[in-house]
């Protein structure tokens, strides 16, 4: 599965950058959307997968038995997701502002400081 | 010493605190340092004398061999004498020059600061504290020289001084660094005792090269002599000090300190002589254009600098002793004229010799004094100057290389200076009375004792050159003509030196009858002149900016897609360096598949490609959601539960978030060219590539052992938790999650912020009778 994954995350990001490079601020956002789902994954898929062994300590045992998935990239990207909402919110509401302000939805349009 | 020296600066420092107290009279004070200073300069003349050299150890960073260690002898003696003499001198006469100014306090500071600067300049024995000294001394002179800051050619001035000297510096460093690999120590005392060494050393013409930059640099020598003249935008007691008796002489300092280790080579006697030859005559023949009584003593400097280098480059005993003399002639007169000048111009509010006249009426004792430093100047009997001029010329006929060159060029310095002594010292004192912008009374007492004291020490030691006997042998001693016997005297009886000295005054004094005449004549030069070195150095300064506007133009242009595409190619090139040239890439990672678990990665992908390609926002929206809930369902198949649970809750909450305020955003529209599209398709479509195959590398590579198995190990036994994920979370880096919380709350304030401000600016658009600006 990590090769399909590999591939399919080297989508994930062309799409996101090819978004990225868009005049239009609105796909921007969404290329942003994209970048940050597909960083989530990397770091995911990185540590390797395991199937049907999610990394907890059954009741009355000190230490899970066999192997478990890895915790520590599920606690990072954790993190990585909680804080790629609230970068996506703030960048939305930014963008949504600056639209209000300039009428613009042209990047190109947006380079000076005062309008 | 030391600890005079730095405690300088922190008086330095201390001048506005001063001036409250004293007021018009802090600059009186402030001379009490510099003269105590030279107190104990003479107290230490009997060691000097006795030709032994005071070493002053003080460590600093004995790590990087770097010491604050000060060296005295005969050299650094007569250096620090000048500057802590004349600068005592200048300080009073700044009293009454600048009395009342507003910015006395910041003058002060700056000129205490820079003599601190240049005493630790000529008493250092370590490189590294000679370069800092260096640096601080170019420094202040920017400072001074910009003093007046509202002037726009006092700035522009200031700048071409600091361009021109740090950048020599820059230079200068360079060559400390190799003198002191070549030679295998910092210490000054050390390498001008292994100069065989340091002459057969391979570094040895790189490193003078760039030891002569620096020098020449700083010492205004041609091809870098334009910056000086202008430097004449400082007030007058700092081109008497500065740019006249110590600062511009760091150079020469610099090259008779290390003439024992680095000199008696071909490439020094060469270049020295040339040079000093070459900016000795360009100087003399300058100066004649100006009228501008600064400009013209600073010419007539840049010729004496010229001189210097010249009697350093020939190098023998009798060159050495030449060098001493004239040194010393040359600080005493032109100190006493640049301060003349000050007191022409400050009393009659002009600078232009051309307009004044027959000043000795109303002021005969500057007029005395500017007749004895003039007469030095221009090297008459029974004056220092002309005993200087008389070595001086005994030395060019003696030389071994290029006599003739020398000769000539020496001569005509000779003469022009005589005529420059006599526009300078006859122009405004005799002649008929001219009016002038203010009506000139005789200088204030403070202001007349500085060129008194330099013009009488300039007929003493004329008169009595024997006195200085002792004195310039020790001082040869240091700079490489030891046990020199010197004999200092007016008369050498009837000799070639004597004729050339009587040829120049003819000629000197013819110039000087006919110079409107010749002025006129010169100014059809002016094309020829607008073609020097300082075209040069304004044509470099105009191209740095061209060349800064182009890269902002095409590098910091504003347009994000530019930024990102010259950020991507370059990690493109350097990962995919990394990664194909390095190490090959194995991509041999087993590939054990389920169908369901293709199917989801398919409708990830699918839901990515459909986001970019839809024409409508929804239907992006929705797409992109559809990707989300994919990748959720790729945590829950391979055992991330914790992980899947928070991308649908945030997944679900990004899709109403957007769909929320998607609507008040324009529709999308297609903006860019095909061309530009099918160019950002190959960045990113590459991009992707590479993520791929670094993905596959990575797992194809060996695990490291893993940081997770302690955390498997010890989530319940320390933190009491079942779900590792979450003990990870709050307890093994709770650090983290705090740093977390931080960013979610400042992202919710900036949100709540612009939400706010816009209903607060609706409120205000549909209320008319509230004032629009009042928020």
């Amino acid at each position: 599965m990590e090769p399909l994954l590999a591939v399919a995350i080297g989508i994930l990001f062309a799409a996101a950058i090819y978004m990225m490079l868009r005049r239009s601020i609105v796909k921007l956002v969404i290329g942003l959307m994209l970048l940050s789902n597909a960083a989530n994954l990397l770091i995911f898929v990185s540590a390797g997968l395991t199937r049907g062994a999610p990394p907890l300590v059954p009741q009355g045992m000190v230490a899970p038995e066999g192997v478990v998935a890895d915790p520590l990239p599920q606690a990072l990207v954790l993190t990585a997701i909680v804080i790629a909402f609230g970068v996506l919110s703030f960048a939305v509401v930014l963008v949504r502002r600056a639209w209000e302000i300039v009428r613009a939805d042209d990047l190109d349009r947006m380079r000076d400081t005062d309008t | 010493m030391q600890l005079a020296v730095l405690g300088g600066f922190v008086v330095a420092g201390m001048a506005p605190l001063l001036h409250r107290w004293f007021g018009d009279r802090t600059p009186l004070v402030l001379a009490l340092l510099p003269a105590s200073l030279a107190a104990w300069l003479l107290g230490q003349w009997p060691t000097v004398a006795a030709g032994e050299v005071l070493l002053l150890e003080w460590v600093w960073v004995p790590g990087l061999d770097i010491t604050l260690s000060f060296l005295i002898d005969g050299l650094a003696w007569l250096f620090a004498m000048l500057i802590t003499v004349i600068g005592s001198l200048v300080l009073v006469y700044t009293g009454d020059y600048l009395r009342g100014h507003r910015d006395l306090p910041r003058f002060l500071v700056v000129i205490v600061a820079f003599m601190m600067s240049m005493l630790g300049l000529v008493l250092a024995d370590n490189l590294v504290t000679l370069f800092v000294f260096w640096e601080l001394t170019s420094i202040t002179s920017f400072l001074l020289i910009g003093f007046n800051h509202g002037d726009l050619s006092a700035r522009k001035a200031a700048q071409q001084g600091l361009y021109i000297t740090v950048g020599g510096g820059l230079a200068l460093l360079a060559g400390f660094v190799m003198l002191a690999m070549a030679g295998d120590s910092w210490s000054l005392a050390e390498l001008t005792t292994r100069g065989d060494a340091l002459r057969g050393h391979e570094l040895y013409l790189p490193l003078l090269a760039c030891l002569l930059i620096g020098a020449f640099t700083k010492s205004a020598q041609f091809p870098f002599h334009f910056w000086l003249p202008n430097a004449m935008a400082a007030p007058t007691p700092v081109s008497a000090y500065l740019h006249s008796a110590t600062m511009v002489k760091a150079g020469i300092y610099l090259l008779a300190r290390l003439h024992p280790a680095l000199g008696g080579t071909d490439a020094w006697m060469l270049s020295l002589s040339l040079v000093g030859a070459m900016t000795m005559a360009t100087g003399a023949f300058l100066a004649i254009h100006h009228t501008n009584v600064k400009k013209l003593l600073a010419y007539s400097t840049v010729m004496a600098l010229g001189t210097l280098t010249l009697l350093l480059g020939l190098g023998t005993p009798g060159a050495l002793v030449a060098f001493v003399a004239f040194l010393l002639a040359h600080s005493l007169y032109k100190g006493a004229l640049f301060l003349v000048a000050g007191i022409l111009d400050h009393e009659t509010g002009t600078k232009d010799v051309t307009h004044m006249g027959g000043l000795r009426h109303v002021m005969p004792c500057t007029a005395a004094v500017a007749a004895v430093a003039a007469l030095s100047l221009a090297g008459m009997p029974p004056l220092l100057g002309f005993v200087g001029k008389e070595l001086l010329l005994e030395s060019a006929l003696a030389a071994e290389r290029y006599r003739i060159v020398i000769i000539v060029l020496t001569f005509v310095a000779s003469f022009l200076t005589l005529a420059v002594a006599a526009i300078v010292a006859l122009r405004p004192f005799f002649g008929p009375v001219r009016r002038t912008p203010r009506s000139p009374h005789e200088a204030p007492l403070g202001m007349l004792v500085g060129p008194a004291l330099l013009a009488a020490l300039s007929l003493i030691f004329g008169l009595a050159p024997g006195w200085l006997d002792g004195f310039v042998a020790v001082t040869v001693g240091g700079i490489g003509a030891v046990d020199h016997d010197v004999h200092l005297s007016l008369w050498h009886g009837i000799n070639l030196p004597l004729v050339m000295s009587l040829a120049s005054l003819m000629l000197g004094l013819a110039v000087w009858r006919r110079w409107d005449h010749l002025r006129a004549h010169l100014a059809r030069l002016r094309p020829l002149m607008a073609r020097g070195p300082e075209a040069g150095y304004e044509a470099l300064m105009a191209g740095l900016v061209t060349v800064a506007e182009w890269q902002t133009r095409m590098l910091q242009n504003g347009h994000i897609r530019n930024y990102l595409i010259v950020t991507l190619l370059t990690l493109l090139g350097l990962v995919g360096h990394a990664l194909f040239i390095r190490h090959a890439p194995s991509l041999e990672v087993p590939l054990d598949l389920y169908l369901h678990e293709a199917m989801v990665a398919g409708l990830m992908v699918a839901g990515a490609v459909a986001a970019c390609v839809m024409r409508s926002r929804l239907a992006a929206v929705a797409a992109v959601g559809i990707m989300g809930f994919s990748i959720a369902l790729v945590f829950v198949l391979f055992s991330a539960p914790d992980l899947a649970i928070t991308q649908l809750l945030v997944e679900t909450l990004t899709v109403i978030l957007l769909v929320l305020v998607l609507f008040r955003l324009p529709r999308f529209a297609t903006l860019s060219t095909p061309t530009e599209r099918a160019r950002d398709l190959i960045v990113a479509g590459l991009s992707g590539i590479m993520v791929t195959l670094l993905m596959l590398s990575v797992l194809a590579g060996e695990r490291l052992p893993r940081i997770s198995d302690y955390l498997v190990a010890n989530s319940q036994p320390q933190g009491h938790g079942h779900n590792i994920v979450n003990v990870i979370l709050v307890d093994f880096r709770a650090l983290d999650t705090l740093g977390e919380m931080f960013v979610l709350a400042l992202a919710a304030v900036g949100v709540l912020a612009m939400l706010r401000f816009h209903a607060e600016e609706e409120d205000a658009g549909r209320t008319p009778a509230r004032e629009r600006d009042d928020g």
